[in-house]
């Protein structure tokens, strides 16, 4: 192990700095190192063990993997955070969230002309298991939700909206503030909502209501029907139930013009 | 298969539908039904089966009918199940697809997978019991206890059994996890230890030192405190990939204008590896490094938080010269137009656009129509 500044006088200085240590019955941190190296040894040994055990109840049961998670989340340790990590490398739970994440960036891409980049997790998670095929794991909404959190490192907006007891997935940066967010979950109920509704629900004034719909159409999130009876609807492609849309394929959405 | 009645599939007044799933197949017992491809339907108090090709062939089982249910793995060939195990049918039962059936269970086998939630959402129902609450406004036959006696009682048994094996599994497994976690929280205070010292300079860390630590903290994933003065979280590792990327991306790039999302990025790396799949931290930190590498890229942040890799060689002037350019020939564009004009990704297109008008050649005309950019004339 090198050690900086070889003179005599940091040597001098180096010991009385042991000394000091010693006294306060400090461990230095290179000591502390060295023993991180043993312990992460020791470590390393019970999580292959556990891996003989587990990997493959870890891989098939999603109510396992929730609890592998919160016990990781409770004790400070991110599972996912690197492909080069002990519990990627060995349990090969990296490799199930990463490759999801591709697939959610995937859909969310070739339905974005569409919705504007919103998207309910109901939809996406069907959307996902088709596109997984046959063969594939089956994935929970929940391991949904942890691929995409790990997303967000990389930038591009990707967020989770409360809605109706679920969420809506945002996957472009589109500035969604609390007002726009109180608009998208009154308009969960029918797929739409107008200014009266708003108004009626929320006590705003017109004008305010107007600003948050103006903002929603023109990030696309939203499109106007004013052919409606009554107030003018403003509809979100996003909570639009699969059974009354017509069913697009990825191949088919992205064959289409934005 | 006997339980089930025929039904319209619409839903009673205090009735709500909890969850669907397609490519559903039954089974009486062990042998396969003719019902083998429709949708089921989990509500507050049934569970609907619909043929998906005729819509009229539509059958129920009411919630309460219902003993006890678990998961069939899926095996080669074969899709996973939920086997749900069923109260005797009443003596005044409406007609249903079975008359008889020799079997006192069914399953439902998810061919096009959606087993996970659907189990989830069952398990959710049967707790809550909201049927009990609501009573639907026609009302479903609930079975009572009393008639089934003796004939009950065989069967839960041997289903009782196989509960507490589970529980036992799942508990010891449970303590195994716990187990695990004790070893690696003790790491982490370790770990936090050795961040402070770092921090407050004590002791003499060498470089190699704090490089070793932190591949220690990425092997555990546990988040590094002490990143900020050095290239990210640099380690050897992220270094290498650096340089992966590097010889990876370039042709991409190129084809490209210059520029990918860093998401585009991700995607195309993971596709190509196929197993031991970058994190998007892993990407993330390799991509800080280039700078200090010497590697021509370059990892760039946009002002609306997308973040993109783009060739260093990029030259920003030319490309918003180009950009009015193509502008002032069309006399307008917007992000969409711009994209399919220049075969980039519309998310690229408008930055590109906006970062030409954040210089002041362009201008913008922002309608509900759609954002639309206009050569700057002023």
């Amino acid at each position: 192990m090198h050690r900086r500044g070889v003179g005599a006088g940091a040597i001098a200085k180096k010991k009385l700095a042991e000394a000091k240590y010693k006294e306060r019955g400090t461990v230095l941190a290179e000591d502390q190192i060295i023993q991180m190296s043993k312990q992460l040894e020791t470590f390393k040994t019970h999580l292959e063990e556990f891996a003989s055990k587990h990997k493959q109840e870890i891989r098939k049961n999603s109510q396992f993997r929730v609890q592998f998670q919160e016990m990781c989340a409770t004790i400070g340790v991110d599972p996912l955070a690197s492909g080069k990590g002990f519990w990627s490398e060995m349990l090969g739970v990296g490799d199930f969230y990463y490759e999801l994440g591709v697939q959610i960036i995937e859909v969310c891409l070739a339905l974005k002309h569409r919705n504007g980049g919103l998207i309910t997790l109901d939809e996406l998670h069907q959307r996902v298991l088709k596109g997984r095929g046959k063969f594939a794991q089956d994935v929970s909404q929940d391991d949904l939700v942890r691929a995409i959190k790990k997303l967000k490192a990389m930038g591009n907006g990707f967020g989770m909206i409360p809605v109706g007891g679920s969420y809506l997935v945002q996957s472009v940066p589109a500035e969604l503030n609390m007002d726009h967010t109180v608009v998208l979950q009154l308009a969960e109920k029918k797929g739409y909502v107008t200014v009266g509704e708003i108004k009626e629900s929320l006590k705003w004034e017109r004008e305010r209501a107007g600003h948050v719909l103006e903002h929603l159409l023109k990030e696309g999130l939203a499109w106007l029907d004013t052919q409606a009876y009554g107030d003018p609807q403003y509809w979100l492609p996003a909570l639009f139930s699969e059974l009354s849309a017509r069913d697009i394929t990825p191949d088919e959405a992205s064959q289409m013009v934005p | 298969m006997d339980r089930f009645v025929w039904s319209n599939g619409l839903l009673e007044m205090n009735e709500t539908l909890v969850i669907q799933q397609r490519g559903v197949r039954l089974y009486d017992g062990e042998e396969k039904a003719k019902l083998d491809a429709g949708v089921v339907l989990l509500s507050t108090h049934r569970l609907i089966w619909r043929d998906i090709k005729n819509h009229e062939c539509c059958i129920a089982v009411p919630l309460s009918q219902i003993v006890f249910f678990e998961e069939q793995a899926a095996g080669i060939g074969k899709s996973a199940k939920i086997v749900v195990h069923l109260h005797p049918a009443l003596p005044n039962k409406d007609p249903g697809p079975y008359q008889h059936s020799k079997f006192s269970y069914i399953k439902l086998s998810f061919k096009e997978h959606g087993q996970i939630e659907f189990y989830r959402r069952l398990t959710e129902e049967m707790t809550q019991r909201r049927w009990e609450n609501t009573p639907a406004s026609q009302p479903i036959p609930t079975a009572t206890g009393s008639q089934t006696g003796r004939t009950r009682a065989v069967g839960i048994v041997g289903i009782e059994r196989k509960l507490e094996e589970k529980r036992k599994e799942t508990d010891k497994n449970i303590s195994e996890v716990r187990d695990l976690g004790q070893g690696a929280k003790e790491m982490v205070e370790l770990s936090r230890s050795i961040a402070n010292k770092i921090k407050e300079k004590q002791g003499d860390i060498t470089e190699d030192e704090t490089i070793r630590f932190k591949s220690y903290l990425l092997s555990m994933g546990i988040a590094n405190p002490v990143t900020r003065e050095t290239h990210g979280s640099g380690t050897h590792y992220h270094m290498q990939l650096a340089k992966q990327l590097a010889d990876m991306l370039l042709a991409p790039l190129q084809e490209r204008g210059g520029m990918m999302a860093l998401t585009e990025v991700y995607c195309l790396m993971n596709r190509a590896r196929g197993m031991e799949l970058l994190s998007p931290e892993d990407l993330v930190n390799a991509c800080k490094m280039f700078e200090s590498l010497k590697l021509p890229l370059r990892l760039r942040v946009f002002d609306s938080g997308v973040m993109v890799v783009q060739l260093q060689s990029h030259n920003e002037e030319e490309m918003i010269a180009s950009a009015l350019d193509n502008v002032s020939e069309k006399g307008s564009l917007t992000s969409e137009e711009f994209a399919k004009l220049l075969g980039l990704s519309v998310l690229l297109a408008k930055e590109r656009l906006l970062l030409a008008e954040k210089m002041g050649h362009l201008c913008r005309d922002d309608s509900v129509e759609g954002l639309r950019f206009y050569p700057n004339l002023f």
